[in-house]
């Protein structure tokens, strides 16, 4: 097992709002990133989420609380700039993210803007549009490419920065299933080979069962914090924040309901199937 | 939709398509501007030929060229008949009511004609031979020395950069807004005049909000990749001054040249 007990970002009691005297958009936030871990973000439109993404990279600093990544407080000047390559970024909609004119173009801007030699970026830029499978396109123009294919440019063009933790803002909620499976499959192989923090901000449930940790938001609060196995013992508290429960906790819930005799473990689709059928046997 | 050409950059591996766009556009600022020192047959003969010359070395085929200058050829026309007929000098050719057509104002209007077309055949050369992308790295680098006094032509170079970018995706927008506003019964394609330019409003407002949108969106992006301006940064693609690139830039000089003394001769 790798190791998540460094912590690699530390959130304490942080508070955020757009605009003075109104209402906070962030309050009181205690957060700890351990490293090599898969933190997913979850909660309602306007709980806060990309606030605190924007606010993990410094691009937002808190009114009040500290974030420190790595050690550095991200409203330390002079950190700035490594904090932001630290943590890299892919946002929601992949085509206002598209900074250059084709794929190579876009992915070197990143590296351009860290001053990183010609030679190197032309390494990287292989290795890292390898990674996502999209180096046959690499002079593509991005009107040419589909939504996925422009996503995962994005995040060749976040890795080629070499970042040790990866903020998915939604970041495949404009997508197909398909693309949607293939964005989480290297999402989770660069998280495990790779060793790169992730954290994963979605609506979707049935993303977060894959987390090794997740916290649930609800207007600016962090509501609940821990492993989904655990989270999803009780199922109330999902729906009245008003997100929607994974396919397989819904089974779960309903068949309990009718009387079968099924634990509140059971998260994988998998785990469920077999709970199943293993049900009359061990009577 | 998907087969745009943004401006009019046409692929190609001729002579003129490897040509550094530095060398490209200083020959053709450098041209523009002494065309207007020709002043007889044998000078505007010698850049026609270079022209046709630099024709033949970009292997477009002469569609391409001729469809530059479609659009200028109303002009060419106007300019040539207004020349022709308010012009005067030499003998005269015709005296019919009120045309008088001289041969000296026949010349002079054909060179007028020729200048034009000249100006609008290598302009069309640069642009059909030169990718927009590497034009903008070219003129970046070249108004460089700019910077010294505060010229942000960095910042220059990028929004023409992300704006060639962005062309194709508002395009792709206008049309589902198009589309939408269709779907809602407005129409776009027939009707009078007034009443069509009406129905571009609802057209423009959704397309300005959502370009707004982008715009903050892609701010906080490039941001978020480390952008900070023209701070240490390192440049990805390259521009690489060539053999060939000195050769042109010494034939324009010499062709600069043989004018200059040609109109001080007289010749
Ligand atoms: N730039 C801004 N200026 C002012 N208020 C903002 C701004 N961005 C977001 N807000 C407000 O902050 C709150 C939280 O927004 P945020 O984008 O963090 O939510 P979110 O959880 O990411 O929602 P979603 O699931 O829709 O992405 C919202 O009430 C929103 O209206
Ligand atoms: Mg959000």
């Amino acid at each position: 097992m790798k190791q998540k007990e460094n912590p690699i970002i530390d959130v304490s009691n942080v508070y955020y709002r757009y605009e003075k005297e109104t209402n906070w958009i962030l309050e009181d936030i205690n957060l700890t990133v351990y490293q090599g871990e898969w933190l997913a973000i979850t909660g309602h439109n306007g709980s806060g989420k990309s606030t605190l993404a924007k606010c993990l990279k410094g691009l937002i600093m808190p009114e009040k609380g500290t974030i420190s990544v790595l050690h550095w407080d991200t409203t330390d000047k002079e950190k700035l700039w490594d904090i932001r390559r630290t943590v890299g970024m892919v946002f929601q909609n992949p085509d206002n993210q598209f900074v250059g004119a084709t794929v190579k173009d876009d992915v070197a801007f990143g590296m351009e803007n860290s001053g990183i030699e010609r030679q190197e970026m032309l390494k990287r830029l292989e290795t890292s549009l390898k990674q996502v499978r999209m180096f046959d396109y690499v002079d593509r123009e991005p009107h040419q490419l589909s939504g996925g294919q422009k996503q995962r440019v994005a995040i060749a063009g976040i890795i080629a920065l070499e970042p040790s933790i990866i903020i998915l803002d939604e970041a495949t909620s404009m997508l197909d299933p398909e693309g949607r499976k293939s964005v989480m499959k290297l999402m989770r192989h660069l998280n495990k080979e790779n060793n790169i923090t992730v954290i994963s901000i979605t609506h979707d449930l049935e993303e977060v069962i894959h987390a090794d940790r997740m916290i649930v938001m609800n207007d600016g609060k962090v509501i609940k914090e821990g492993k989904p196995r655990d989270l999803f013992q009780s199922t109330n508290d999902f729906e009245k924040v008003g997100l929607d429960l994974p396919f397989t906790i819904k089974l779960r819930r309903c068949l309990k309901e009718k009387g079968l005799e099924i634990s509140d473990n059971a998260l994988f689709e998998e785990e469920l199937v077999n709970e199943l059928w293993t049900l009359y046997s061990t009577n | 939709m998907n087969n745009l050409i943004i401006g009019q950059y046409f692929p190609g591996d001729s002579y003129l398509h490897r040509l550094d766009p530095r060398s490209k556009l200083i020959s053709v600022f450098i041209l523009v501007c002494i065309i207007f020192i020709a002043n007889s047959w044998t000078t505007y003969g010698m850049l026609f030929l270079f022209t046709c010359i630099s024709v033949a070395a970009s292997k477009l085929p002469l569609r391409f060229i001729y469809r530059g200058l479609k659009p200028v050829f109303f002009i060419l026309l106007f300019t040539f008949i207004v020349n022709v007929l308010s012009m005067d000098g030499g003998k005269p050719l015709i005296d019919y009511g009120v045309i008088h057509i001289t041969s000296g104002g026949l010349v002079f209007s054909i060179f007028i004609t020729l200048r034009i077309t000249i100006i609008v055949m290598i302009t069309t050369l640069l642009t059909l031979t030169t990718p927009p992308i590497s034009f903008a790295d070219g003129i970046e680098v070249l108004f460089s020395p700019l910077k010294k006094i505060k010229v942000p032509v960095h910042e220059f170079a990028l929004m023409m950069s992300i704006s060639l970018r962005f062309i194709p995706t508002l395009m792709e927008e206008t049309d589902k807004i198009m589309k939408a506003q269709a779907a809602r019964g407005s129409d776009l394609s027939t009707g009078p005049l007034r009443q069509r330019m009406k129905a571009i409003v609802p057209l423009l407002v959704p397309l300005f909000v959502s370009s707004f949108k982008r715009a903050d969106d892609l701010a906080m992006a490039m941001e978020s990749r480390g952008y900070r301006g023209d701070v240490g940064r390192t440049r990805f693609r390259e521009l690489k001054w060539s053999s060939s690139d000195s050769i042109v830039l010494v034939l324009v000089i010499f062709l600069v040249t043989a004018l200059i003394l040609m109109r001080i001769r007289g010749i």
